[in-house]
C-alpha cells in the first residue's frame, strides 16, 4: 500500500512539473527563433506581421506598475485592517467571502465591468489607466487573501513581546507583524501581479489598441498578452504570436525570480543572518 | 510594597478565573507565584501589565495598585505602564532580527534615537544576563541563532534594556533545560538588587531556589501567601501543603 501511495505521489510531482515544462519549452522553441534585438526594439509593422513589439512590452510594463501602485496598498491595506482593527467576526468573514467570490469570477467579466462602468459611466478614455484600475479590482482579493493567512500566522508571542516591551499598535504591526509575514504578503503580490500582466480578457475592453508606444497612462496602449491573443485570432502572424508570448514568459519569470532575489536580500538583513 | 492586589477579580466569557485576589507584593524582592496549571496564575501575572486586555470578552474588577496608582484606572496608557512592567514568557519569543535589534527594540520604539546611548544599554543589558561575552562578535547576527537558554536570556536582555521597574515572569524556564534553566535562576537571583520581579513557576523547587515570597493559588483563589521558606517548611494550609508535597497537582 505505502509503495502505491508512494508511486501516486511521485507521478504527480513529475506531471506536475512535466506539464510546464511542456508548455513552456513548446513555446519558447515556437517562439526564440523570431526574437531579435529589432523585435524587442521597434514597433510593429504591418498590424504586427512583421517589426517587433515594443510599444506592447512599454505597455505591459506600465500596467504592472500601475496596477501594483493601486492594488498593493489597498490588499494589504485591508488585510491588516481586518486581521488587527476589526472587531467583528462577522464582518471579516463576510468581507473574506467576498474576496473569495471575487476571485472566482472570469477575467472577462472584470473586463466587461471596466467596459460599462469606467468608460461607459465614468467616461474615462480607453487607457492604461483604466486597463490597470480593471487589473487592480482583479488583484486586490488574491493580495488581500495571502496576506491575512501571512499576517494571521505570525506568532501571538512575538506580538506579545512587543506590547510587552511598550510598543503600541502601530509600531507592532510595522516592526513586527509586517516583517515577519513580509515574505508570504509578497508571494501574494507577485502570483496577483504577473497573474494581471498575463490578462488579455481583462483589459481588452478598456485599454484600446494602438501600435505606438503609450507615453503616459492616460494613453491607450496594447499589452503583450492583447497583442498576442490579436495575432492569433486573427491570423496575423503565429511566429510573432508564439514571440510575443516567450517574451511575456520571460518577463514573468524575471520578475519573480528578480523579486524573491530581493525579498531574500531583504529578509538577510532584517533577521542578519 | 511596590505592587498591592485588592479584591481583584477575572472574568472571561461566563467563567470567574481569579476570585477576590489579595496580595501585596514587596519591592526589590523575588515573589513566586504557584500552583497547579489551570489555577489563574498566568492570567494573575499578565493582569499586572494589562496583557490581558488582548483577550477577547476579558473582564476584570478590582485594584492593582503600582506604587499607590490603581493601573486599571481610566487614565491609564497602557503603552506606557507596559515600559514599567516589563515581561518574560513561558516560551523565548526573540524577534526574527539581529541580537543587537532584538535588545534596542524596546529603546528604538520609545523613540530614542541616540545611537551611542543605544549601543551603551544593548552591551550593558547583554552583559547583566551574562550573554555578552558568548555574543559580542555576533551582535549583527541573527538571535533566532541562539540555544534556547540564550534566547531566554536574550529575552530578558530585551525585558530590562528599557529600565523597567517591574519584570513579571511566565514560566521562564519551563522549555529549557536544567543547565539553562540554573543560569537563569542565577540571573533572576541577581536581578532583584534592581528590579521587583514576579516569578510564576509550577516548578516548585524552584520557587524554593529562588524566591523571597511565594503565593500558592488554586481554582482562581490565592489559598496562602507568605516568606518562602515558611510556606514551604510550615504552610498553614492544608491544601498547600498537599500541593507541596506533590500529593496533586
Amino acid at each position: 500500500m505505502d509503495l502505491v501511495k508512494k508511486i501516486f505521489f511521485t507521478l504527480s510531482g513529475i506531471i506536475t512539473v512535466a506539464i510546464l515544462l511542456v508548455i513552456v519549452s513548446y513555446i519558447l522553441i515556437n517562439g526564440l527563433p523570431f526574437i531579435d534585438f529589432e523585435f524587442i526594439f521597434s514597433n510593429p509593422v504591418d498590424s504586427g506581421r512583421s517589426g517587433g513589439i515594443f510599444p506592447m512590452i512599454i505597455s505591459s510594463l506600465y500596467l504592472l506598475v500601475l496596477t501594483a501602485l493601486i492594488a498593493v496598498p489597498i490588499g494589504v491595506g485591508s488585510a491588516i485592517y481586518m486581521t488587527q482593527y476589526c472587531k467583528s467576526n462577522a464582518f471579516v468573514n463576510f468581507i473574506r467571502f467576498c474576496s473569495q467570490i471575487l476571485s472566482a469570477i472570469p477575467s472577462i467579466i472584470y473586463g466587461l465591468f471596466g467596459f460599462t462602468f469606467l468608460i461607459m459611466f465614468l467616461k474615462l478614455d480607453w487607457s492604461l489607466f483604466a486597463a490597470s484600475v480593471v487589473l487592480a479590482i482583479m488583484s486586490v482579493p488574491t493580495i488581500f487573501q495571502v496576506s491575512e493567512i501571512s499576517i494571521n500566522s505570525v506568532p501571538g508571542e512575538l506580538v506579545e513581546a512587543s506590547l510587552g516591551l511598550g510598543a503600541n499598535k502601530s509600531q507592532t504591526i510595522t516592526s513586527v507583524i509586517l516583517p515577519s509575514a513580509i515574505s508570504g504578503i509578497f508571494t501574494g503580490i507577485i502570483l496577483a501581479l504577473t497573474r494581471a500582466i498575463s490578462e488579455a480578457a481583462a483589459v481588452m475592453y478598456v485599454v484600446g489598441s494602438t501600435f505606438t508606444v503609450p507615453l503616459s497612462i492616460f494613453d491607450a496602449g496594447r499589452p503583450l498578452p492583447l497583442h498576442l491573443y490579436i495575432l492569433a485570432s486573427e491570423g496575423v502572424s503565429l511566429d510573432n504570436a508564439y514571440a510575443t508570448a516567450s517574451i511575456l514568459i520571460i518577463m514573468v519569470l524575471i520578475i519573480t525570480v528578480f523579486s524573491n532575489y530581493c525579498l531574500n536580500r531583504y529578509q538577510n538583513k532584517i533577521e542578519g543572518l | 510594597m511596590k505592587i498591592n492586589v485588592k479584591n481583584f477579580n477575572v472574568n472571561l466569557d461566563d467563567k470567574h478565573i481569579l476570585n477576590n485576589i489579595n496580595l501585596d507584593i514587596k519591592r526589590n524582592s523575588i515573589h513566586a507565584i504557584i500552583g497547579p496549571s489551570g489555577c489563574g496564575k498566568s492570567t494573575f501575572i499578565k493582569s499586572i501589565n494589562r496583557m490581558n486586555d488582548l483577550v477577547k470578552n476579558f473582564k476584570a474588577s478590582g485594584k492593582i495598585l503600582l506604587d499607590g496608582k490603581n493601573i486599571y484606572d481610566d487614565d491609564i496608557d497602557v503603552v506606557s505602564l507596559r515600559k514599567r512592567v516589563g515581561m518574560v514568557f513561558q516560551k523565548a519569543n526573540p524577534f526574527a532580527k539581529s541580537i543587537f535589534d532584538n535588545v534596542a527594540y524596546g529603546l528604538r520604539i520609545a523613540g530614542c534615537e541616540d545611537s551611542d546611548y543605544i549601543k551603551t544599554t544593548v552591551l550593558d543589558s547583554l552583559a547583566s544576563v551574562g550573554l555578552l561575552d558568548g555574543v559580542e562578535d555576533k551582535l549583527y547576527e541573527s538571535a533566532l541563532k541562539l540555544s534556547g537558554g540564550q534566547q531566554q536570556r536574550l529575552c530578558i536582555a530585551r525585558a530590562i534594556a528599557i529600565n523597567p521597574e517591574v519584570i513579571l515572569m511566565d514560566e521562564p524556564c519551563s522549555a529549557l533545560d536544567p543547565l539553562s534553566t540554573l543560569k537563569v535562576e542565577e540571573l533572576i537571583n541577581g536581578l532583584k538588587e534592581d528590579y521587583t520581579i514576579v516569578l510564576v513557576t509550577h516548578n516548585m523547587q524552584q520557587a524554593k531556589r529562588v524566591s523571597d515570597y511565594t503565593s500558592f493559588f488554586l481554582d482562581g483563589e490565592l489559598i496562602e501567601s507568605g516568606k518562602t521558606g515558611d510556606i514551604f517548611s510550615n504552610p498553614k494550609c492544608d491544601k498547600t501543603e498537599n500541593y507541596i508535597e506533590g500529593r496533586f497537582g
